[in-house]
């Protein structure tokens, strides 16, 4: 087994024990390479199927490409999938693009209110009929107990503490100070009332690991990672509004590993086209203890 | 260059351990320049002195304590491996931390402060890596420029470490003086101390040998799950799970154990990957059988050509707890060994020893932090394995309420038969579970079926139970109606009347599965508490069957004719209507009447039932 069969096969064990240990499970899909990677191994761990409905959180300010490519890819892989929203404060006005927020609170209002309503099941949630290729009122609006979510240990500080089954109490809170151990690969699958798990299981899995993987699986990616003749592309993808183009001259997947594999992103972030971060004091954690992904 | 390790770095609190992983990562060009200089303005800012620990330490308040809290992991390469290093506590308050951070590892660095010398934790940490497996360890005399870098200060520092180490079995792979905060030995060789010729840090780490895969072994599966999905016209009926140990192919006759089931291999499936009949260990991976045996998920697939693996109830074990409240003896826990998860009891605490001292204390339970010899006793068989064969398969966990709360290795299995039930069961009946088993030909079962009043639970339930009794299963069903006629006669539909009813039935459909039989309670049962309630007093036999539909669903439903009564008010309190329903968060089984026909709903619970009870097909 070589480095990314070793990695695919413990994001396997932990997406198939997810599936043993939660009633009401779902995994989060931010359109991104990460998520998009989780997917695909989600189908690989259940043989093609993918046995529980995929989140998508609509901020209204994505790239347009990524909902269509979202789209796409759920009429074709005949995925449960189902957006949230904050429609108030979407008709309110309450955003950053609207001049009325900071980019924060526009994260905290668009996504974090937005996740934890949706997941709760207290705001309404549209699933995508695969028959006509419209989004209707899900009648499921049981909370999801189990939340698979494509976060990665190096991609910022605060999410190198993660563990693969990470609780979160009623207010989706994360209570980084006393996390449960975690040994011999036995999760946290028994919670209380009220509360739900993360499930992380890319957690072990490098920047450099998901293009290896993307390559060697043949994963369709949204365009916007790629540059098409003007020099720059997208590293991490987020509202257009926050979400800044790298200078970098990648126009496929090859390049991207080698543009990686060379050090010559080592010295940016790879979050570093983010501007809600810089605002949150470099850390994100103010906006994960809230629940943000 | 591809391989990756693992490596994590323990040792006591203040002794160093992050500024060596920041000088580590430094020193080999590992950063990204961003969070070095984001890290010393934040300093600047803030008027302290730049610390190499402060890239570690990437969340706040963690800063503002000044000590490791959590695990951390960080990245980086020699030209011969990647590495992860996972940075663990060393506060004996984060001893939980820094056993899930040197998990994970297949080798340890351990810093001992050389103006300080081995203390506890040091000793303590040891005595962990030694439990948990961690066969790997090099010691790293830091703060050699305290001690103006002599070696005589090194030598005794190894010379009493050693011997601690032999006491546990352990034998250091090296030990060498470095110096975190001046880089000394850490990816540079020093200039300080000529006298020392064992390589640095960064050489010690490629000298490490990464775990091998144990495809030698017998062939080991615990099964993660039945797979079964019907969509796009799939019919595969799939054993999927993680190899352990071992190989298996295509054609091997193969035995699940504990129950004993015997079948070929027919497949072996894949997605998108090449087909394959040969799987082996360390593969995530899923198989077809030729028979269609009922198997279920906490079984282990064996070769039946191979050694196999003990099946017991009752084990000595060596434990590490890490529980908010103590381990003792009269107390429920469930036991995680595999992907079986049982009911478990603290038979005796044999010895508690203390993991920094050695000391042993006689006393019968065990405190947070604490190592200790016990016997365990558990309600059903697992399959398990000792420390010479699959040494992995002898390891479990403890479960206390929703908390992972210790793990152990099981030393020596243990007969049943030598053990006192007496002491265990109230009603001091001499009959145990398993003579029970026998005598019925499976175990009994609560099956708790909530959902609102039309939603389908009678009519499934109904069903179920005579495909059961056709199967030759003792199975019965408690109707709500029927006990409120008869025991729950003085009971009205008060939240109060409701948990009591609720209560009662609890207790009467416990009693009866107590007696083997398959007990359907089909019950509106509206609050979670209740049923929460219902699932302790059936001791874990218990299984929260969601029979759902959509409150308008039932209302065109309504077979008895409640609902419109409800909405003209001729009836009370009636739920969905005027009192609420509580859905459960996370049923064992969700039967959705809508999306479901009902034969469909049948065969999934008749499912779930039989892969709860142990069935053999034989009666005394």
């Amino acid at each position: 087994m070589d480095h990314l069969d070793v990695l695919e096969q413990k994001s396997v064990h932990i997406l198939r024990e997810a599936y043993a240990s939660f009633g009401n499970l779902c995994m989060l899909w931010s359109i991104g390479k990460d998520s998009t990677v989780l997917l695909w191994l989600a189908r690989k761990a259940f043989f093609g199927h993918v046995p529980f409905p995929l989140v998508h959180i609509d901020t209204h300010y994505k790239i347009p490409e990524m909902i269509e490519y979202r789209d796409r890819l759920a009429m074709e892989y005949k995925l449960y999938m189902v957006y949230g929203e904050n429609a108030d404060a979407i008709r309110e006005k309450r955003t950053f693009p609207d001049g009325n927020v900071s980019r924060v609170d526009c994260c905290r209002l668009l996504k974090t209110e937005a996740l934890k309503n949706t997941l709760s099941g207290e705001w309404p949630r549209y699933r995508l009929n695969l028959d006509t290729g419209k989004y209707e009122l899900d009648t499921n609006t049981a909370a999801y107990t189990g939340v698979i979510v494509g976060a990665r240990s190096d991609e910022e500080g605060s999410r190198s503490k993660e563990r693969y089954f990470s609780p979160r109490d009623k207010n989706n809170d994360w209570n980084v100070d006393d996390q449960p151990p975690e040994f011999w690969n036995q999760f946290k699958t028994d919670f209380a009332p009220n509360t739900h798990i993360r499930i992380h299981p890319l957690l072990d899995w490098t920047e450099l690991n998901i293009w290896e993987y993307i390559q060697r699986e043949n994963i369709p990616t949204v365009s916007l990672y790629y540059n098409h003749g003007d020099g720059k592309r997208y590293r991490s993808l987020g509202c257009a509004p926050c979400t800044a183009p790298i200078c970098s001259e990648s126009k496929n997947v090859q390049d991207i590993i080698e543009e990686l594999r060379s050090g010559a992103l080592a010295g940016i972030a790879e979050r570093s086209g983010r501007e809600q971060d810089k605002e949150d004091g470099g850390g994100l954690e103010t906006l994960r203890r809230d629940g943000y992904m | 260059m591809d391989e990756v390790m693992n490596v994590v770095i323990v040792g006591h609190v203040d002794h160093g351990k992050s500024t060596i992983i920041g000088r580590l990562l430094a020193d080999t060009d590992s950063l990204p320049e961003g969070k070095l200089q984001m890290v010393k303005d934040n300093c600047k800012r803030n008027s302290k002195p730049f610390e190499y620990a402060f890239l570690l330490d990437a969340l706040k308040d963690e800063q503002s304590q000044g000590i490791t809290i959590d695990t951390a992991r960080c990245f980086f390469k020699t030209d011969k491996r990647r590495y992860i290093l996972i940075d663990a506590p060393g506060h004996i308050e984060f001893l939980k931390n820094m056993v899930t951070g040197a998990s994970r590892a297949d080798a340890a660095l351990m810093v001992i402060d050389a103006h300080e010398g081995v203390e506890e934790n040091t000793r303590r940490h040891s005595y962990f890596l030694s439990m948990l497996g961690i066969k790997q360890i090099a010691v790293m005399v830091n703060k050699m420029d305290l001690v103006g870098f002599k070696q005589e200060v090194f030598e005794e520092i190894k010379e009493t470490y050693t011997a601690f180490l032999s006491k546990i079995g352990v034998e250091a792979k090296a030990f060498i003086p470095v110096s975190g905060y001046c880089g000394d030995n850490i990816a540079n060789t020093s200039e300080n101390m000529p006298w020392f010729h064992g390589g640095t840090v960064l050489s010690q780490l490629d000298a490490f040998e990464s775990t091998p895969l144990p495809d030698q072994l017998p062939f080991r599966m615990p099964v993660q799950g039945v797979y079964k999905f019907t969509a796009f016209g799939d019919s595969r009926r799939i054993i999927a799970g993680t190899v352990e140990s071992g190989k298996l192919n295509v054609g091997d006759k193969i035995t699940f154990w504990p129950s004993g089931k015997q079948t070929t291999v027919k497949s072996i499936e894949v997605w998108n990957a090449p087909a394959k009949d040969t799987i082996s260990a360390g593969e995530a991976s899923g198989f077809t059988m030729t028979e269609q045996i009922y198997i279920r998920r906490g079984e282990v697939a064996c070769r039946s050509d191979e050694t196999p693996p003990h099946t017991g109830v009752r084990f000595r074990a060596n434990i590490f707890w890490l529980g908010r409240e103590r381990f003792q003896k009269d107390k429920h826990y469930f036991l995680k060994c595999g992907t079986a998860k049982v009911d478990m009891t603290l038979e005796s605490v044999e010895r508690v020893v203390n993991a920094s001292n050695l000391s042993i204390v006689q006393r019968q339970y065990v405190e947070k932090n604490e190592v200790a010899e016990c016997i365990l006793r558990l309600d059903y068989p697992i399959a398990f394995d000792g420390n010479d064969v699959v040494a992995s398969m002898g390891r479990f966990v403890v479960v206390d309420e929703y908390e992972l709360a210790g793990g152990g290795i099981i030393t020596e299995p243990l007969s049943e038969y030598n053990y006192d039930t007496r002491n265990i069961r109230w009603s001091g009946g001499s009959v145990n579970k398993m003579q029970r088993r026998e005598l019925m030909g499976h175990d009994g079962l609560v099956v708790w079926m909530t959902g609102l009043s039309g939603a389908g639970k009678t009519t499934i339930a109904q069903e179920v139970e005579r495909r059961l009794v056709s199967m030759g299963i003792s199975s019965f069903i408690i109707d709500g109606d029927i006990l409120r006629n008869g025991l729950n006669e003085d009971l009205g539909f008060s939240e109060e009347d409701r948990v009591e009813n609720i209560r009662r039935t609890a207790h009467v459909a416990s009693l009866m599965k107590d007696a083997g039989m398959v007990t359907l309670v089909s019950l509106i049962s509206p609050y979670e508490k209740s049923r929460e309630a219902a699932r302790k007093v059936a001791k874990g036999s218990f299984m929260e069957v969601y029979v759902k539909a959509d409150i308008e669903t039932c209302k065109k439903r309504d077979p008895k004719k409640l609902y419109q009564k409800a909405q003209e008010g001729s009836i009370k309190n009636f739920t969905g209507i005027d009192s609420p329903y509580e859905a459960p968060q996370n049923p064992d089984v969700l039967l959705d009447t809508e999306l479901w026909s009902e034969e469909e709903c049948v065969e999934t619970l008749l499912d779930s039932i039989l892969g709860r009870i142990n069935f053999t097909g034989t009666r005394k």
